[in-house]
């Protein structure tokens, strides 16, 4: 199953968001990489490193990722990841609503590339 | 020619700056940033000063991209993946030398401005810390094909990114937190086109040799120039 790591600035908000998603579509591999090692609010390349190595496995890994400094540490942590060999790239979808339809997609033994594509599908999900 | 040795002196500089400053920058930061820009760098510098002691004897290409990794594990904010790549773009330019000449110094400037650029997705105008970076990297080019000491072209660096720091106040940030405030943030100077220009001042400070005299009035201007 496609891996799902969850990185926010908020390590409340990006293990909220896991439960979420968790919560739509159980059998889902999903890590959450939230806030400093402290506990503070930013985003940790260690974190986020151990997120990845923790769900991606034979069928790769997305990750998720809220704004700024979340995208440009992720992007630092997928060159390394790279290096190492592991499948793993970027998403681009609002976090919340991304990581829910990631999860059932990834469930239900969809290829990265497949998962990817409803994940980013999520921008014409209009609420009103 | 410049040495590892000069560059550690000029790391520790640089730590030394940001932990002064680091009052100064996150009040800068805090009508259009997070509020933290001086505590984030300030806790990246203290473990980059922490490694200090093991990156002596080391070439030039790997203090700094130790320095780039500290500060992108501990930085925690923009800033660290910012100038983590910065610094290691410049360690890739300047890898395996123990010795380095002000052009080589050049290019691993150039290189990390590049970094700056293709991480932040962002060009110069548009209220960043490139807007330091530039016209630093421009005037010390001209100072060189002029011929002018190591000295004189840091000192003329620095004073080319005050000024670039000042011209943020005019600009609107399209990039990063202080984009969520558009035009509300003109009359603010950027945070990172700040730190940046201090950094680059501990690394003219730091540099030996240089008559006294003009160094003192140099540093005198500088104050000035800095908006502090």
């Amino acid at each position: 199953m496609t891996g799902i790591v969850i990185v926010s600035h908020c390590r409340k908000l990006a293990e909220g968001v896991v439960e979420l998603a968790r919560a739509v579509a159980p059998g889902a591999p999903l890590a959450a990489a939230g806030g400093l090692e402290d506990g503070g609010l930013g985003t940790s390349y260690e974190k986020i490193k151990a997120a990845i190595e923790e769900v991606c496995k034979e069928d790769g890994a997305l990750v998720l990722m809220d704004m700024g400094s979340a995208v440009m540490t992720a992007e630092m942590v997928l060159e390394e990841a790279a290096s190492e060999g592991l499948d793993v790239e970027m998403a681009d979808c609002p976090l919340a609503e991304g990581a829910v339809v990631a999860a059932i997609n990834s469930a239900a033994g969809q290829s990265k590339e497949q998962v990817k594509q409803a994940v980013e599908k999520t921008w014409e999900m209009r609420k009103l | 020619m410049a040495c590892s040795e000069d560059l550690l002196a000029a790391v520790k500089a640089m730590a030394e700056v940001i932990e002064e400053n680091k009052d100064w920058l996150t009040d800068l930061d805090r009508p259009i940033g997070d509020s933290d820009h001086g505590i984030n760098m300030a806790r990246g510098f203290k473990e980059v000063e922490k490694k200090c002691s093991g990156m002596e004897g080391k070439d030039a290409g790997t203090i700094l991209k130790t320095v780039g990794m500290t500060l992108v594990s501990t930085v925690g904010g923009s800033a660290g993946p910012l100038y983590g790549t910065a610094f290691m773009k410049a360690g890739m330019a300047l890898a395996g030398k123990t010795e380095f000449s002000m052009a080589d110094i050049l290019v691993a400037f150039d290189q990390a401005i590049a970094g700056v650029k293709q991480r932040g997705k962002s060009e110069a105008g548009e209220k960043t810390m490139l807007d330091a970076m530039i016209p630093a990297l421009e005037t010390m080019k001209q100072a060189e094909v002029q011929g002018k000491s190591r000295k004189e072209i840091f000192a003329e660096g620095v004073k080319a990114a005050w000024a670039g720091a000042q011209s943020t106040k005019d600009m609107i940030a399209t990039k990063g937190r202080a984009s969520y405030v558009g035009a509300r943030g003109i009359g603010h100077q950027d945070p990172g086109a700040t730190s940046f220009s201090l950094l680059l001042e501990a690394v003219s400070r730091s540099t030996k040799t240089g008559a006294g005299q003009v160094e003192m009035v140099l540093n005198a201007e500088m104050e000035e120039d800095s908006g502090r």
